[in-house]
C-alpha cells in the first residue's frame, strides 16, 4: 500500500485485514440475526415504536416510551392480547423526517412488527404516514396534527387517542373570545403543526367575531426569542402562545421578560410548558393565565380512579412530575395517546381476533368499526368519540388557569363540542 | 411599537448577538490564522462550554454566582485541555494537511456531539443566571444578565488583542501566522504554539457557550448555529485578520438584530448569507483581511 508523497509505508498484513472484517461483519449482522431468532410471528404480537429519543422531541420521547413500557407491562400483565404477550420494540427516529420513515421501513423489513405507534411532531408523522401506507403497515399516530383527519393520509393510518388541532382550537376559540378577549396574537412553531394552529384559530377566531391582530412563527429550532416579541402589537388583548422544542423554557422566561407587569391576557397551549416545572421566578408572571391542557397535570380535587390508576402504572405523581425525581416533569398533556392508543390496538385486534399478519385487514376493519371508547384504566384521558371515516377520535379539552404556581383546570369542553363535519372517508379507500 | 423602542430593542438584541458572535468567531479566526486549520468542530465547543456550566450549576452548591463564576474558570480550561488533546492525538498526526483537517475536525463535531448525547442526554436543561433582574423601560423589559454577557465580552476582547500585541506568547502566535517556516528558524516553538492556539480558540468559544447558557439553555445541538454565524463573520472578515474579525462580528450581530426584530430573524439569516456570498465573489480575501501572499 505505497502511497504517493508520504515518507512511511504504510502497510497492512492480510491475515489480520481479513479476521477484522469478519468480525467486524458479524458485528454489524448480530443485531439481525438476533432481531430474526426471536421474531417467529404467530407467538408473539410485536408493536413498534419510532420515538423521538432524541433531536429537538426529546422531552416527549422520553415520557412517550416510559408510557409505552408502562402501558404494555400491564397488557402483558393481564394475559396480553388474545393469548398473546406483547413485544415492544423501541427506535429512535432523532424527531427527524428521514429517519422516521427509514424507522417505519426497518419495523416492516426486518423487525416484520405487527403494527407500528408513537410518533408525535407533525413533520417526522408526515413523512413516516405515507410510507407506513405503502408498505401496508398499520401505523398509529400519538399526534395532534389535523393531516390525518383532513384526509392526507391512507387507510393504514389511525389517530385513536388524542384529538387534532382543529377540534382543539375551534372548541377553544369561542371561551378565548368570551373571556379574555376579542384581539388575538398568535406565536406559533413554523411547520405544519403550526400551521394547523394558525389556520384553524384564524378561522374559529373570525367566526366569534374576534380579529387576529398579530402572527408570530418561529422555527422550532430557535434558540432565542426576545427578537419575535416587539411584533405583538400594542392593541393585543389575548396573547395566544404554543410552541414545542428544546427552547420552550427561555420562550416562556423571555416574553415574560419582554412584557413585564402590564401584559395583556395570555392563553397557551401547555405544548409552551410541557416537560417544564414552573415554580422558578422568571415564570411568575403565568399567574393568572390560561392554558389548554389535554389531560390536567395536577390531579384535580375530582380526580378520577382512573387518572390516579394512570398516574400510579407511568410513576407520575400529583404534580403531574416523575415519582423518583420531582424536578422530571411530565408530558402529561401528550402521552396518555400512547397509553390510549395501546389499549386501542387492543381491542381493535380482540375484536378481529387478531394473532398475526393474515388477520391484519380485519383488525383495520375492526378499528374503523369502533364508534368511541368509555371513560376507564385504558382511556384514563375522559370518554372518546371515534369517527371511522376520519380514523380520528374527538376528546374533552381542559382550559386551565394558573393559580398559586398550580394548573387548575376551570372549564372544560365535551367530545361533542369538538366534533367538526367530515372531511374523510378513508373507508372507501383500498386496503 | 413606536420605533424608537424598536430600535432600542433592536439594538441591546444585535450587541448581545455580536459580543457572543466576537468570542467564538475570534476563536475560530485565531485557528485559521495561525495554523490554517478550518475547524469545523467549533461550534461543539461552544456547546461544550454550555454543558459544562450546566455541569457546574448541578455539582457545586451555593448562590447561582458560585457556580457560574466557577463555570467561567473551569469549562475553559476543560475545553481547552480537551481541544489540546484533539490537536495532539489528530491534527499532529496529519500534519495540518487543509483537506485532512477539514474531514477529521468534522469526525471530531460528531465525536463530541455523540458523547455529549450519550453522558449529558438529548435534553436541553436551563441553568440559573448568575443574577435575576429585569431592565424595565418603558415599553419592555429587558434580561440584565444580557448587559453583563455584553461587558464581559468587551473586557474578554481587549484582554485577548492586548496579549496578541504587548506579550511575548502574542509575538510567538503572530510570527508563527506570518511565516511559519521563517519562525522556526527563529527558534519559536511552532508546534507548541499550534497546540496552544487550538486550545485558545476552543477556551474562547466554551467561554461564548457558558455567558450564552442562562439566557438560553444547554443542548447538545446547540453548536450548530454559532458555528455557521462564526464562519460568516471570519469569512466577511477576512480569514485571520483580527480585528476584521471583530468588526465583522459587530457587523453580523447588529445587522442580525436590527433585521431580526424589524423584519424577521430568517430575513437576517438571509442577509448575513447573502453577504459572505458579495464578500466571496467581491472581495474573496474578507473586508479588512490582505490578499493572499
Amino acid at each position: 500500500m505505497d502511497t504517493i508523497g508520504t515518507k512511511k509505508t504504510f502497510t497492512l498484513p492480510r491475515r489480520s485485514l481479513l479476521k477484522g472484517m469478519a468480525m467486524s461483519g458479524a458485528a454489524l449482522a448480530a443485531p439481525g440475526i438476533i432481531g430474526r431468532a426471536v421474531a417467529q410471528s404467530g407467538d408473539v404480537i410485536k408493536l413498534g415504536a419510532p420515538f423521538h429519543r432524541t433531536g429537538i422531541g426529546a422531552a416527549y420521547g422520553r415520557w412517550y416510551e416510559r408510557t409505552a413500557l408502562a402501558a404494555v407491562k400491564l397488557i402483558n400483565e393481564q394475559g396480553g392480547i388474545n393469548g398473546l404477550p406483547v413485544e415492544l420494540i423501541i427506535e429512535d427516529d432523532g424527531t427527524d423526517p428521514k429517519r422516521g420513515v427509514e424507522a417505519v421501513e426497518k419495523f416492516s423489513a426486518e423487525h416484520k412488527v405487527d403494527a407500528i405507534f408513537g410518533h408525535l411532531f407533525s413533520h417526522v408523522s408526515a413523512a413516516s404516514a405515507p410510507r407506513a401506507g405503502e408498505l401496508k403497515m398499520p401505523y398509529f399516530l400519538c399526534s395532534e396534527a389535523h393531516s390525518l383527519a383532513a384526509g392526507a393520509f391512507n387507510r393504514y393510518v389511525f389517530q385513536p387517542s388524542i384529538s387534532d388541532v382543529k377540534s382543539q382550537v375551534s372548541s377553544m376559540a369561542p371561551w378565548i373570545t368570551d373571556n379574555l378577549g376579542k384581539k388575538v396574537t398568535m406565536i406559533y412553531p413554523d411547520y405544519a403543526f403550526g400551521y394547523d394552529h394558525r389556520d384553524n384559530l384564524t378561522a374559529a377566531i373570525k367566526a366569534q367575531g374576534g380579529e387576529i391582530v398579530g402572527d408570530i412563527a418561529i422555527p422550532p429550532t430557535e434558540t432565542s426569542y426576545t427578537r419575535y416579541l416587539p411584533r405583538i402589537p400594542l392593541n393585543t388583548e389575548v396573547i395566544y402562545h404554543v410552541l414545542v422544542g428544546p427552547g420552550v423554557l427561555t420562550f416562556v422566561k423571555e416574553l415574560g421578560e419582554h412584557l413585564g407587569s402590564q401584559r395583556p391576557e395570555i392563553f397557551g397551549f401547555i405544548d409552551s410548558l410541557e416537560a417544564v416545572s414552573f415554580d422558578i421566578p422568571q415564570l411568575a408572571y403565568l399567574e393568572g393565565t390560561h392554558f389548554w391542557e389535554a389531560m390536567p397535570r395536577y390531579a384535580q380535587p375530582n380526580q378520577t380512579s382512573f387518572d390516579k390508576f394512570y398516574r400510579e402504572k407511568v410513576g407520575v405523581d400529583a404534580n403531574g412530575a416523575s415519582v423518583d425525581d420531582a424536578k422530571s416533569v411530565a408530558t402529561f398533556s401528550h402521552m396518555f395517546s400512547v397509553w390510549e392508543t395501546l389499549f386501542a390496538m387492543k381491542k381493535a385486534m380482540e375484536m378481529a381476533d387478531y394473532k398475526g399478519p393474515k388477520q391484519k385487514i380485519a383488525m383495520l376493519e375492526a378499528m374503523e368499526s369502533i364508534t368511541g371508547f368509555e371513560e376507564s384504566n385504558e382511556f384514563p384521558q375522559g370518554r372518546k368519540i371515534f369517527n371511522g371515516k376520519m380514523h380520528q377520535s374527538f376528546a374533552q379539552q381542559n382550559i386551565s388557569k394558573v393559580v398559586d404556581g398550580k394548573l387548575k383546570v376551570v372549564h372544560t369542553v365535551s367530545p361533542e363540542d369538538t366534533l367538526y363535519p367530515d372531511e374523510a372517508d378513508y373507508t372507501k379507500m383500498s386496503f | 411599537m413606536d420605533i424608537v423602542p424598536y430600535l432600542l430593542l433592536a439594538t441591546l438584541e444585535g450587541l448581545v448577538q455580536a459580543s457572543v458572535l466576537m468570542l467564538t468567531a475570534l476563536g475560530l479566526s485565531l485557528v485559521f490564522g495561525v495554523m490554517r486549520v478550518v475547524n469545523v468542530s467549533h461550534g461543539e465547543f461552544f456547546m461544550l462550554g454550555a454543558v459544562a456550566a450546566w455541569v457546574c450549576a448541578n455539582l457545586i452548591p451555593g448562590p447561582p454566582y458560585v457556580p457560574f463564576i466557577a463555570a467561567l474558570l473551569i469549562a475553559p480550561v476543560f475545553v481547552g485541555a480537551l481541544a489540546w488533546a484533539a490537536d495532539w492525538a489528530i491534527l499532529k498526526r496529519i500534519n495540518y494537511n487543509p483537506e485532512a483537517t477539514i474531514v477529521s475536525t468534522i469526525g471530531l463535531m460528531y465525536i463530541i456531539q455523540q458523547m455529549t448525547l450519550i453522558t449529558f442526554g438529548p435534553d436541553a436543561q436551563a441553568v440559573e443566571a448568575p443574577f435575576y433582574h429585569t431592565v424595565r423601560f418603558p415599553w419592555f423589559g429587558y434580561s440584565g444578565y444580557k448587559f453583563f454577557i455584553i461587558a464581559v465580552a468587551i473586557v474578554l476582547v481587549g484582554g485577548l488583542l492586548y496579549l496578541l500585541r504587548h506579550s511575548k506568547v502574542g509575538l510567538y502566535m503572530r510570527a508563527t501566522q506570518f511565516d511559519k517556516e521563517t519562525a522556526q528558524n527563529f527558534g519559536i516553538p511552532v508546534t507548541k504554539v499550534y497546540s496552544g492556539v487550538f486550545a485558545v480558540g476552543a477556551m474562547l468559544a466554551a467561554i461564548g457557550g457558558v455567558l450564552v447558557v442562562p439566557s438560553q439553555q444547554a443542548h447538545y445541538l446547540m453548536g450548530h448555529d454559532p458555528l455557521l454565524l462564526s464562519f460568516v463573520v471570519v469569512i466577511v472578515g477576512g480569514l485571520g485578520s483580527i480585528p476584521g474579525t471583530i468588526a465583522a462580528a459587530i457587523l453580523i450581530g447588529m445587522s442580525d438584530g436590527l433585521l431580526s426584530v424589524f423584519f424577521s430573524p430568517t430575513l437576517a439569516k438571509i442577509f448575513s448569507t447573502l453577504l459572505v456570498a458579495l464578500v466571496l465573489v467581491f472581495r474573496p480575501q474578507g473586508l479588512f483581511g490582505k490578499a493572499g501572499r
